[in-house]
């Protein structure tokens, strides 16, 4: 009994098991993002890596400081003043607000429906959805742009349902980089969503219905508020992963209005401008890590709240 | 207490009572091949406190949630002041239920949640605040109206529930299990509130129980429930002593029940573990018919000598004694075996001359104390 009230010790296990994520973390995230944000202050060069300064431990105190003396910020300047990065921006941030206001609208009634779904059939329904991911993402994306090419498969059945004449352009256009978008991140949208719609009590709307509340209002008030939690982490889900997107907007968008992902990239690989792309990252994931950290903060307080 | 009127629409039926506010009638509703409510037909005047009494699975909540909507019946009807409510959806019913959990809304206010119903009858601001306020004060929640539900004691959050079912002023109030998850004490208090408020209010409330102790006290009538069918509705007082089965008294309270057949002369019953027991009112069935006689535990007289009297005396062995401080429930074991319970009223001190475990009794009940029953 004493040694039950004494205060806990951690042992060695429990605090390697701990320090385990911290670790990871560390290793994976932030060393190399302290790399990224280093590059994105050095300035392109033709050389091996492609930037300078480097830093030269050998020299001592003396190398410290030319390193830091030869550290710019002419890379961020840059991204201020060029339109096409602050454009790339702007084009993200809007096809993600809107493709997972999409995700929303379209995820919500399925989770809601699994949610309601006799319980047998929901472990079903939950396979179903997360079935996508048994096949390469890139392979699915391949497959949409073969639906989506100018004798794919939709225009096929539009022109035999007669429902246009000439068949359309859907390749190279945002409403492809939206379809592709929808489709690959409905999963991320409707798991979160259906794990707090189906711990819903149900009791709530048959109260709302008997207080003389209609079904559409009830929704409103007492469906969606109290769900707010899955909307959130879907939200974040998804929109996060969405603005820094890459391969769908390469393999199913247009070239003239390139998302971000596709700036980074294009300076990398094409301009070899490590610096620029490295500083445009780091503008990327700042802009990111406020929202997260601004709900992340709203959710604590809520949850101290309750 | 009343019969069944065909007349509808009119202000009273033809047999002069009045139209009942609520008629059940012919109701089923069946879950696969199991009817949880089964043909079943009920009236409920205005102003009752009606209770609907039965063991768990007995169809008394399927029947609460058919009246309030959320079950559609598979055959039968239910009118609400003589209009049927088949085509009326939940939220149109000019009826409320207080849900088993209350149901209380998480993320609202206590205010705001007994100001949900009447924000949805589209009322003025202020009136609402004002009826709001003025229920709160009733349950004597008054300066909890800014508290989250989560906030609230188990008792408090029942008074919430029931304000918000009761500011709504709804011509018949569904009560489910209203009190089942409070403890004994505030249970026993709120019994008490419940039927002043329904007083009070001039309401008819519909109340479903599994506590029989509870429907005894806060109705006015009760229907006792078994597999989807009532078996029995009256008053509290008809139900525990004129019970229509054995099954009803057996429900209702303890009792001892003897089996035999009816003696020519119709005013005894011969054949039964305690031999022939004789009853005061005749029995309306033909003499040899297969009767069960039932006696309650307190119309039971428990003697260490063969009291003076001819009839109904039986003896045995007390082979349990439980002492309840009010009470002390004696078993005996009779010449065939069986058991009989006497329930006796400790008035006096408790001491030698009280029987003990193992001692020979005598228990004896007079002919009016026996129930005869047919099924």
């Amino acid at each position: 009994m004493e040694a039950m009230l004494a205060t806990p010790k951690r042992s060695a296990a429990q605090k390697f098991l701990i320090a385990l994520p911290y670790a990871w973390l560390l290793v994976f995230f932030l060393v190399p993002f302290l790399i990224v944000l280093k590059i994105s202050f050095s300035e392109s060069a033709i050389a091996l890596p492609p930037y300078t300064p480097l830093f030269h431990l050998a020299a001592g105190w003396r190398g410290i400081e030319d390193f830091l003396a030869g550290l710019s910020f002419a890379n961020y300047a840059r991204l201020g003043s060029d339109p096409l990065y602050v454009l790339s921006y702007v084009k993200s941030l809007g096809i993600a607000a809107v493709s997972t206001l999409l995700l929303l609208v379209i995820g919500f009634p399925i989770a809601y429906g699994m949610a309601r779904t006799p319980r047998r059939l929901q472990a079903v329904l939950v396979v179903l959805v997360v079935l996508p991911f048994w096949t390469s993402f890139l392979i699915r994306i391949y497959a949409w742009m073969n639906i989506l090419q100018h004798d794919g498969l939709l225009n096929r059945l539009l022109l035999a349902l007669h429902i246009v004449r000439a068949p359309p352009v859907w390749l190279a256009t945002d409403t492809a980089i939206y379809i592709g978008i929808v489709y690959s991140y409905l999963p991320f949208m409707v798991l979160p969503l259906y794990a707090v719609v189906e711990k819903l009590d149900h009791s709530l709307i048959e109260a709302a219905a008997d207080l003389g509340c209609p079904r559409w209002k009830t929704f409103w008030l007492i469906t969606l508020p109290l769900s707010s939690p899955g909307v959130l982490a879907g939200v974040l889900l998804c929109f996060i992963p969405i603005v820094g997107e890459f391969v769908i907007p390469d393999l199913l968008g247009g070239s003239r209005a390139p998302m971000i992902g596709q700036t980074i990239w294009m300076e990398f690989f094409g301009n070899k401008d490590w610096p620029a792309a490295a500083a445009v990252a780091v503008v990327l994931v700042c802009l990111l890590v406020t929202p997260i950290v601004f709900f992340q903060h709203q959710a604590m307080r809520a949850a101290d709240r309750s | 207490m009343h019969t069944v009127g065909s007349i509808q629409g009119a202000a009273s039926t033809a047999d002069g009572n009045p139209r009942p506010l609520l008629r059940i009638d012919g109701l089923t509703r069946r879950f696969g091949s199991v009817a949880a409510v089964d043909r079943l037909s009920l009236d409920i005047q205005a102003g009752e406190f009606f209770a609907l009494l039965g063991p768990s699975g007995c169809g008394k909540t399927t029947l609460l949630r058919l009246i309030a909507g959320f079950e559609r019946p598979n055959a039968g009807r239910i009118l609400l002041d003589g209009i049927d409510l088949a085509r009326v959806p939940p939220h149109r019913r000019p009826l409320n239920m207080m849900f088993q959990n209350y149901a209380l809304f998480p993320h609202l206010t206590v205010a705001d949640n007994v100001a949900f119903g009447l924000k949805q009858e589209g009322l003025a601001r202020a009136e609402i605040a004002g009826r709001v306020s003025d229920m709160l004060a009733l349950v004597k929640l008054g300066s909890f109206g800014a508290r989250k539900p989560n906030e609230l004691s188990g008792g408090q959050r029942q008074r919430v529930a029931l304000a918000r079912a009761l500011v709504k002023r709804p011509r018949l109030l569904l009560l489910d299990e209203p009190l089942a998850a409070l403890d004994k004490k505030l249970r026993d208090a709120t019994r008490f509130e419940l039927m002043e408020l329904q007083r009070q209010l001039g309401l008819t409330f519909v109340i479903v129980t599994h506590d029989q102790s509870e429907a005894m006290i806060v109705a006015d009538r009760i229907g006792v429930m078994d597999g989807g069918r009532l078996m029995q509705v009256g008053t509290p007082a008809d139900i525990y002593e004129r019970p229509a089965s054995r099954w009803v008294a057996d429900f209702i309270g303890d009792v001892n029940l003897f089996e035999g057949r009816v003696g020519d002369d119709r005013r005894s019953v011969e054949g039964t573990a305690a031999g022939r027991l004789v009853v005061a009112a005749p029995i309306e069935a033909e003499p040899r018919t297969a009767v069960w006689v039932a006696v309650r535990p307190e119309r039971m007289r428990l003697a260490r000598d063969k009291p003076p009297i001819p009839d109904n005396c039986l003896s045995g062995t007390i082979v349990d004694i439980g002492y309840l401080g009010d009470l002390s429930i004696y078993q005996a074991r009779i010449a065939d075996g069986s058991r009989v319970t006497a329930a006796v009223a400790n008035t006096g001190r408790h001491d030698e001359t009280t029987p003990q475990q193992g001692d020979l009794v005598w228990l004896s009940f007079p002919a009016e104390a026996p129930i005869v029953l047919l099924r």
